[in-house]
């Protein structure tokens, strides 16, 4: 199974912090620095897989923003890089060439998106059209911008 | 400002976070998010009610807050309100707030539970949704009480819908992953079984994981999922890439299934029936063919999906190791994939032959490999992967190649990455040891580490050398003349200083001849480097010296010029000072026959399993059991004198590793003697009474049992019954200790004293006579099961059948554990009191553990130990409620009694306890290593034990379960 999902910035900001496991806050704090560290100081040609503690760090780069999955021993790494795969397609699907901006401002989204693709850190469904159709249905409001504008800005 | 797309933005909420991301420092965030708190506080607080957008607004606003690192302490309350909208959109950003920030406030658990149980009974599949997540990644017990009886009659209720029943099944599967104890087996679990039939692929590949766990636990009650597993997996290896729609990732049909179903197949040995069988091979088989397939796409996520399956496929190929031509295909596969311009391919591929190299199908297979791994071993430029051809060297490694893999392992060991090294040393050393032919090899090998990666080489590996050394006449001049020009070298490591001086202390005589090292040569060698080193190297030269005395009696004043001295008589270090005292006492007083005799040479040293094999068996894993065995075959028959160690010896065989078996308790290392141990105890014989150099073990010594009441207690009115007393609290209090009373009753009391090192164990048993009435016909007998005989071997002396009013008896156990074991000895007593017959029977407390020796580990190594011990045959775990308050002191205590070492920093989650260890019995050694994680709010403790055998985690488990 997956025990964390980190993603951050190549300046190493935290973007989204997905957590299967139940640990104290500042247990993950600690382990969030740890690991931001270790992959950013690796370089380009390597592979993407790190031995971190008792668990495998799976990670890959996307423009600006690193997916990196924490997985056991036994579990597949190859199929790990393709679940974040699967992951950026479910967000550029649904925000339209997903950039890093669309995950800061649309954070929950990024989140609901996770949950519809991935359970206790078990890929609940591979199929994109069902994942993504399921997103969509928690869409059914719908806004214009001009109901957006005329929203209070505070 | 970005346009939010789509969805129900927020307005407020992306000005705010535009607000956050426009702050030029750290302190001006910290202001702008205070105000924002501000805000969001009156506005809770405000008379005004909220509307339900304004609260989802604040609530995600908080969010936001604590995923920047903020504490958040407050709106549970409005969040947990959001859950009974019946806006989706409302709904869903409270279960997010909930999921994120889990608060264990009682009352607010009560709230949230009750909108999950609305959600769930709701029939609205997306309420029942987040309903299950919310569940799913809190995941705490408290929820799991709730709901794990619900969540299988959802999962497999006949109306559920699709995408609610995958949820659903991952739902049940966190709970039982964090609370096994409360997820109910039952009818739904065959039912369960039958998922794997069903129409729709994404309820297939939830229900897969939920299998593959279940089963993993209670292999019995899911085996029909083998055939099932097989014919799914068949339908997707065979189908066409376009078959399964949208479950075809990059023109891979289902990768995911396929590797869940392959994974589920891995907790099983191969089928029995031939039909599933030949299905299964001749999946196997098409999953290999289209390895050699010309991709369909040029995208990397074809290729990943594609061997994903692939290496899974060949994993459990390796899990069955049962068809030859299977595994050699393998092996050929993955041989391509070493020179693969993929560094992730040639990762995986390394990893994966090392599991390969240990089945003999495939072994020779796997050497013709050795150049290319070696060639890795030098070009790779990512350290994880170099790791990887270091691993891979060592499992194909034999005694064809022995000589080529250790001279490239020494080479890389120059310039390998630090946080390799120890592990590297350790390898080299076993190989070297493991494959010598000739042993002149072999010390030139380990001196070759101590020059290279002094630093690196740990006390078991230059232990080990001496050992050789001393058992094998062969190689003894050898060793002292290679030593000696080692010692040469201007800056030689302190290794090499313990290793020169031991070495030439036994043998420094056998190249005495030569002028060039004249034991004044040798001696002023040797004194040269004392000054630069420890303690402890400096104890251990000490013994050099008085064993020169004895060995050139013709350098004897110069060496009591040197012990003379200030600087060792008077020096700081209590240990340094009594040697150098004692030493030069025994250098003036004794007669050269008496030196002779207390300083000869060492005897050899008993057979043993190698320490260092040991520590690296844990590091290796199952995998390697075999392997070793057969290392044990091959040395005993290759060394010579293998004394098996005295028991009843009053000083014990000694060897550089172990204080003696007289020392109860650990010395501390500055303490412990030196090597030349023998000389240590045997002073004591030289000047004293030879009877009080075994006074510590001196029973009347022992102030234990010499209670008051003992000596004041009265005549008993009362006849004791006849009875097997099972005394199971009594016996679990010597889990952790090895003294104190083990039964009392108004005529009897039973004390024991015992001490263990490494296979072997010494108990006291002492009874007491608490009347005034002698105990006639007194006869205990130590009883062994059948089964345990074979596994512990026990030896008693009789004792007298009499025993007089008040006075106390003694009886020795001789103890050696030959192989692991479960039960525990009986203790029966027969005697005759005051004309009536007296039967009782107790447990003797004679238990695995006491033949633990703790080992110290970093936290590195303990995770990758227990990463590697991950079978799940290995792994037996239990959950229980405390017995006693659970206190963190105690606790420790109780592990470190228990006879592993208590790791501490180890475990990231400080209020866990881990600790490592060693069982030694005279056949084997079992790496174990434990994992304590108590629940002080639930008053639980999960208990997890890792070895390399079942049994043996098993019986730990047991034992150690009842202490706290």
């Amino acid at each position: 199974m997956i025990h964390f999902i980190l993603l951050f910035s190549r300046q190493g900001k935290l973007r989204l912090q997905k957590w299967y496991t139940t640990l104290p806050d500042k247990e993950k704090k600690k382990i969030i620095r740890e690991i931001i560290q270790i992959i950013l100081s690796r370089n380009q040609k390597t592979s993407s897989f790190v031995d971190w503690k008792d668990l495998k760090l799976v990670y890959k780069r996307y423009a600006s923003l690193y997916f990196c999955c924490a997985i056991e021993d036994q579990d597949n790494e190859l199929l790990t890089l393709e679940v974040v795969h699967r992951y950026v397609e479910l967000l550029d699907r649904y925000f339209g060439n997903v950039c890093e901006l669309d995950i800061i401002f649309n954070f929950e989204k990024a989140y609901f998106i996770l949950d519809e693709f991935i359970i206790g850190g078990e890929v609940q469904e591979t199929s994109k059209k069902t994942a993504v159709k399921a997103i969509e249905d928690s869409d059914m409001l719908q806004e214009t911008v001009e109901e957006y504008m005329n929203k209070p800005a505070f | 400002m970005p346009a939010v797309s789509k969805g129900d933005g927020m307005r407020g909420l992306a000005v705010f976070i535009s607000d956050i991301r426009n702050c030029k420092s750290k302190e001006a965030e910290i202001k702008r998010i205070n105000k924002e708190l501000a805000n969001i506080r009156s506005k809770f607080k405000g008379d005004k009610a909220l509307d339900g957008y304004s609260k989802k607004k604040y609530v995600c606003k908080l969010l936001f807050i604590f995923l920047l690192g903020h504490d958040i302490d407050f709106g549970h309350m409005e969040a947990v309100n959001l859950l009974s909208s019946n806006r989706y959109t409302e709904k869903q950003i409270g279960y997010l707030f909930i999921s994120v920030l889990v608060n264990s406030n009682s009352e607010l658990i009560r709230l949230i539970n009750n909108a999950i149980k609305n959600d769930l009974a709701s029939r609205n599949p997306t309420f029942m949704g987040l309903a299950l997540h919310c569940i799913a990644n809190v995941g705490s017990r408290e929820m799991a009480e709730a709901f794990a009886g619900e969540i299988p009659k959802i999962l497999v209720a006949g109306d559920t819908m699709d995408s609610v029943k995958q949820s659903a099944a991952l739902c049940l599967l966190r709970l039982y992953r964090t609370s096994p104890d409360l997820v109910p087996m039952g009818d739904w679990t065959s039912r369960v079984v039958h998922l794997l039939n069903d129409q729709h692929l994404g309820v297939v590949t939830a229900a897969t994981s939920l299998i593959t766990t279940l089963a993993q636990k209670n292999p019995e009650e899911f085996k029909t999922s083998v055939s099932l597993a097989v014919s799914r997996l068949s339908r997707i290896v065979t189908s066409a890439s376009t078959d399964l729609q949208d479950y075809t990732y990059y023109f891979v049909p289902a990768p995911w299934l396929s590797v869940k179903l392959l994974r589920l197949l891995q907790c099983y040995p191969p089928p029995e029936d031939p039909a599933v069988r030949g299905r299964l091979t001749e999946c196997l088989e098409t999953i290999l063919n289209k390895a050699q397939e010309p991709p369909k796409s040029k995208k990397v996520q074809h290729s990943n999906a594609k061997n994903a399956v692939l290496f899974e496929a060949i994993s459990l190929i390796i899990h069955h190791d049962s068809e030859p031509n299977l595994l050699v295909r393998a092996c050929n596969q993955l041989g391509q994939f070493l020179q693969h311009r993929e560094t992730n391919l040639r990762y995986l591929a390394l990893e994966s032959m090392c599991t390969l190299a240990s089945s003999e199908f495939s072994h020779e297979a796997v050497k013709t490999h050795i150049e290319t791994v070696i060639n890795a071993l030098k070009t790779e430029r990512d350290v994880s992967v170099r790791q990887r051809a270091v691993d891979l060297l060592y499992a194909m490694c034999d005694r064809s190649n022995a000589q080529q893999i250790v001279a490239e392992m020494l080479n890389y060991l120059e310039t390998a990455d630090y946080s390799i090294r120890e592990e590297i040393v350790l390898k080299v050393a076993i190989l070297a040891e493991k494959y010598a032919v000739d042993y002149t090899w072999y010390v030139d090998t380990i001196l070759n580490l101590i020059r290279i990666a002094g630093d690196y080489v740990s006390e078991e590996v230059w232990y080990r050398v001496i050992q050789i050394v001393i058992n094998r006449d062969d190689v003894q001049g050898y060793a002292a003349k290679t030593v000696f020009e080692a010692l040469q070298a201007p800056a030689c490591h302190e290794n090499l200083v313990k290793v020169g001086g031991y070495i030439l202390g036994e043998f420094g005589n056998l190249i005495a001849g030569d002028p060039r090292s004249s034991p004044l040569i040798q001696f002023n060698l040797l004194h040269s480097k004392f000054h630069l080193c420890s303690v402890p190297t400096r104890a251990l030269l000490l013994s050099t010296y008085i064993k020169f005395v004895n060995l050139f009696p013709e350098i004897k004043t110069t060496i009591q010029d040197v012990l003379r001295s200030d600087s060792q008589l008077k020096n700081a270090d209590v240990e340094l000072q009594q040697r150098a005292v004692e030493y030069l006492r025994l250098s003036t007083i004794a007669s050269t026959d008496i030196l002779a005799t207390v300083l000869e040479e060492m005897p050899p040293f008993p057979e043993r399993e190698s320490s260092i094999l040991a520590k690296l068996k844990k590091k290796k894993g199952p995998g390697t059991v075999t392997d070793l065995e057969e290392i044990k075959k091959e040395r005993s028959s290759d060394m010579n004198g293998s004394a098996e160690p005295a028991l009843n010896a009053t000083v014990t065989t000694p060897s550089p590793s172990e204080d003696d078996l007289l020392g109860l308790g650990p010395a501390p290392v500055t303490n412990s003697p030196p090597p030349p141990s023998s000389s240590g105890s045997l002073l004591v014989d030289v000047f004293s009474d030879p009877t009080s150099a075994v006074a510590p073990l001196a029973p009347g010594s022992d102030d234990n049992f010499a209670s008051p009441d003992l000596a004041s207690s009265e005549v008993v009115s009362e006849e004791p019954a006849d009875t097997v007393h099972d005394a199971d609290e009594l016996f679990h209090k010597f889990v952790c200790k090895n003294n104190g009373v083990l039964f009392e009753n108004q005529l009897l009391q039973i004390g024991l004293k015992s001490e263990f090192r490494q296979n072997l164990g010494r108990m006291f048993i002492f009874y007491g006579n608490k009347t005034s009435t002698q105990f006639l016909n007194f006869t205990p007998t130590v009883i062994c099961s059948d089964d345990l005989q074979s596994s512990l071997n026990l030896q008693t002396k009789p004792v007298d059948p009499t025993v007089d009013g008040g006075a106390q008896v003694q009886q020795v156990v001789n103890i050696e554990c030959v192989s692991d074991f479960m039960e525990a000895p009986i203790l029966n007593i027969q005697f005759r009191y005051g004309g009536t017959f007296q039967n009782l029977s107790v447990k003797l407390p004679i238990t695995l553990n006491k033949f633990f020796q703790p080992t110290e580990m970093s936290s590195q190594d303990f995770f990758q130990r227990w990463k590697q011990l991950s079978n799940p045959k290995q792994e037996v775990q239990n959950i229980f409620k405390a017995k006693h308050p659970m206190d963190a002191e105690i606790t420790k205590a109780k592990i470190i009694g228990f006879g592993s070492a208590l790791l501490e920093e180890v475990d990231p989650n400080p209020a866990n306890f881990v600790g490592a260890g060693i069982i030694h019995t005279k056949t084997t050694q079992i790496g174990c290593l434990l994992r304590l994680e108590p629940n002080l709010q639930a008053q639980m403790y999960r208990l997890t034990l890792r070895t390399s055998k079942e049994a043996v985690s098993q019986r730990l488990c047991e034992l150690l379960s009842e202490q706290f």
